[in-house]
């Protein structure tokens, strides 16, 4: 990994509250290109706080953020756009009953013809969509299908698809395989590291470490608000990670508890309950 | 949103959801053409259009007349212009229901600026255009910047607009109607504009009728062939999706009201000129015609899908109910209930043509 290279993105101390509630605070984080930065926390920890500090949804009250070295003043996510920052939220800024096409094309419609009677390029438009959504290994029916009728995976990939192809250097997944069955989560895996072998900067939001590691180059842990662990893949293991998540002593004790249940197939709960921490 | 769309899981084995089932591609899509067009949101109000008018084509035969054609093609214009701007402004997730008392406003704005202030009819219209698209910015800014309902904030508008409809009218004239202006500088004009009549084949024909379509070809390329039309319906269909990537969403929504409200000074400028007085009282309830004309045409309540050609069959279909109530002479009180049926039928016609659209 180009770990000598500078960061291209960089929160220093980094703070955010709402009213009284610190939904974040001195948190540092560089993301460089080439390489995938898991962001991992439980529910609340601040994880959507901190990438929509990140794609200009939200001001920073404190601290620093900084893009390619300049300092980012991103007051909208048009500017974080246009900065390269893309954003695949957790509910993929993609709506529903709309064609595949022109969610692909949303807010970045190309036009032909002069004012007046300017208008989509909707020729250029579809094969451009279908091209770029085949290269990701897709095959979509009929381009002009609502995007509600894709599976959960995807419409992920077509959301992953879009911000790769309008030149995106820094690539934000807010829990893109929470909502996925293990299949389909395979699927996102692929395309998050297809998006770091392209040069991008992956930030991967997730609250599963299985899923973290296997594409992870940096690991960072929030907790309440603050940073637990900001640590790179060689100092770590998956065991370290699951532990770290779990909160250490708190899994121990989760540990103990669980072998307390004396049914016969422990085995069986033991899967269904790693299942759904995937899902 | 993920979620609650997301299959449920299946064994890892066959067949993989990546990949589309083999065999028949040709099948797949014929299959899906027919689909795309069962599903398009005018396809119901289209067959309900043909049902209106086959049943007052049986039971009214004044109804058969080319004559009555042009009647109820003149009351389905007056609904539907005002349905081009209510059907995309809820295409774009937000209602009016200050559209039908802000076709009077604007009629008695353009009347009395004329008379009181003894301008020319142009001028005095041109006024009143600027009264409406106030009203209809208004309408936008607050919702969009509130972030309240449209439904609360338009129908404080409607009641603040009813009373001052009555109030500044009998202040200004002393009467409920505004003055008689059909001898002023330009009102020759501008009735042909907004309201003559032309003949075709023998038939008379509204102007309005001409503005209509126009109106609704201009909404259709709007919305189906431009960035802005692209706009309307993911501000409909997800604001915060829309946002996200980039949609002017609140732009977007004031430029709906606001068109809203540039029809409604349009149908307005047509009741000037037709009658060359306005009841100051009138407009109260036709709010609810052009929303019902836009929801039997196929547009979602709840914004993000539909279509101005639905709209506007949505309208036809308004109009020939209110005229061949009439020819069928039957209580005129019954167009009302004709509405209330129609529209009842329509929203459950629709709710399963788009559950069919949204399913593979
Ligand atoms: N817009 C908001 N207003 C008030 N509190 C918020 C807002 N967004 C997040 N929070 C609070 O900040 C904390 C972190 O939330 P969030 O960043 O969504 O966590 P995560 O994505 O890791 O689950 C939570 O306690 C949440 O209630
Ligand atoms: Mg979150």
């Amino acid at each position: 990994m180009s770990d000598s290279t500078k960061p291209i993105l960089e929160l220093t101390d980094v703070g955010k509250s709402f009213g009284n509630i610190h939904a974040l605070r001195d948190v540092s984080l560089s993301v460089r290109a080439g390489e995938v930065t898991c962001i991992l926390g439980d529910n609340g920890a601040g994880k959507s706080t901190m990438i929509k500090i990140i794609s200009g949804l939200y001001q920073h009250d404190t601290g620093s953020y900084h893009v390619c070295g300049e300092p980012m003043n991103c007051s909208s996510p048009r500017d974080a756009l246009d900065c390269g920052i893309a954003t695949v939220y957790q509910d993929l800024a993609l709506v529903p009953l709309l064609p595949v096409w022109r969610n692909f094309f949303l807010g970045s419609e190309l036009t032909i013809g002069p004012w007046p009677f300017r208008r989509l390029d909707v020729a250029a438009m579809r094969r451009i969509a279908d091209d770029e959504l085949q290269k990701m290994g897709i095959k979509v029916p009929d381009i002009d299908q609502p995007v509600d009728t894709l599976s959960g995976g995807q419409r992920q990939v077509v959301a992953i698809a879009r911000a790769i192809h309008f030149g995106a250097k820094v690539l934000i997944l807010d829990e893109p395989t929470a909502a996925l069955g293990v299949k389909q989560s395979g699927v996102v895996l692929k395309y998050i590291s297809a998006a770091r072998e392209a040069g991008l900067g992956v930030i991967f939001i997730t609250h599963n470490p299985h899923h973290a590691y296997l594409v992870g180059d940096h690991f960072v842990i929030l907790r309440q608000g603050t940073l637990d662990l900001s640590s790179p893949r060689a100092e770590l293991t998956l065991d370290d990670l699951t532990h770290h998540m779990a909160g250490g002593a708190e899994l121990d004790a989760l540990k103990h508890e669980l072998k307390r249940i004396d049914a016969p197939d422990v085995g069986a709960v033991h899967e269904k309950h790693e299942q759904e921490i995937g899902s | 949103m993920a979620t609650t769309k997301s299959p449920p899981r299946k064994p890892a084995s066959p067949p993989s959801p990546e990949t589309v089932p083999g065999g028949t591609p040709a099948r797949v899509t014929q299959r899906s053409l027919a689909r795309r067009f069962a599903t398009r949101p005018e396809v119901g109000s289209l067959v309900g259009a043909v049902a209106v008018f086959a049943l007052f084509f049986t039971v009214a035969v004044p109804f058969r007349e080319f004559d009555s054609l042009s009647t109820v093609l003149y009351a389905s214009s007056t609904i539907g212009i005002m349905a081009v701007g209510v059907s995309l402004l809820m295409i774009g997730g937000e209602f009016d229901l200050s559209a039908g008392v802000g076709v009077i406003t604007s009629a008695l704005a353009g009347g009395m600026f004329a008379y009181e202030l003894s301008l020319n009819i142009w001028v005095a219209a041109a006024l009143a255009l600027g009264v409406s698209l106030l009203i209809g910015f208004l309408n936008g800014y607050l919702v969009v910047k509130t972030k309240l309902p449209s439904f609360l904030i338009t129908l404080s508008m409607f009641l603040m607009l009813q009373g001052l409809n009555l109030a500044i009218t009998r202040w200004v004239t002393g009467s409920v109607a505004s003055p008689t202006i059909s001898d002023m500088d330009g009102y020759a004009s501008a009735q042909k504009v907004f309201s003559s009549t032309f003949t075709i084949g023998g038939v008379n024909v509204q102007i309005t009728v001409l503005w209509w379509i126009l109106f609704v070809a201009l909404a259709t390329w709007v919305l189906l062939r431009t960035k802005v039309g692209n706009w309307i319906y993911a501000a409909g269909g997800n604001a915060d999706s829309a946002r996200a990537v980039g949609v002017p969403v609140n732009y977007t929504k004031i430029g709906l009201f606001m068109t809203v409200a540039f029809m409604a000074w349009f149908v307005g400028m047509h009741n000037l000129f037709r009658f060359s007085t306005v009841q100051s009282g009138e407009g109260v309830g036709n709010e609810l015609i052009y929303i019902a004309a836009a929801v039997i045409g196929g547009c979602a309540l709840m914004g993000g899908w539909g279509t101005a050609i639905g709209a506007a069959i949505g309208a036809l279909i308004l109009g020939m109910a209110q005229q061949g109530v009439v020819y069928a002479g039957w209580n005129p009180d019954l167009f009302m209930f004709f509405i209330g049926a129609t529209l009842l039928v329509a929203v459950v016609l629709n709710m399963w043509v788009r559950l069919r659209a949204q399913r593979r």
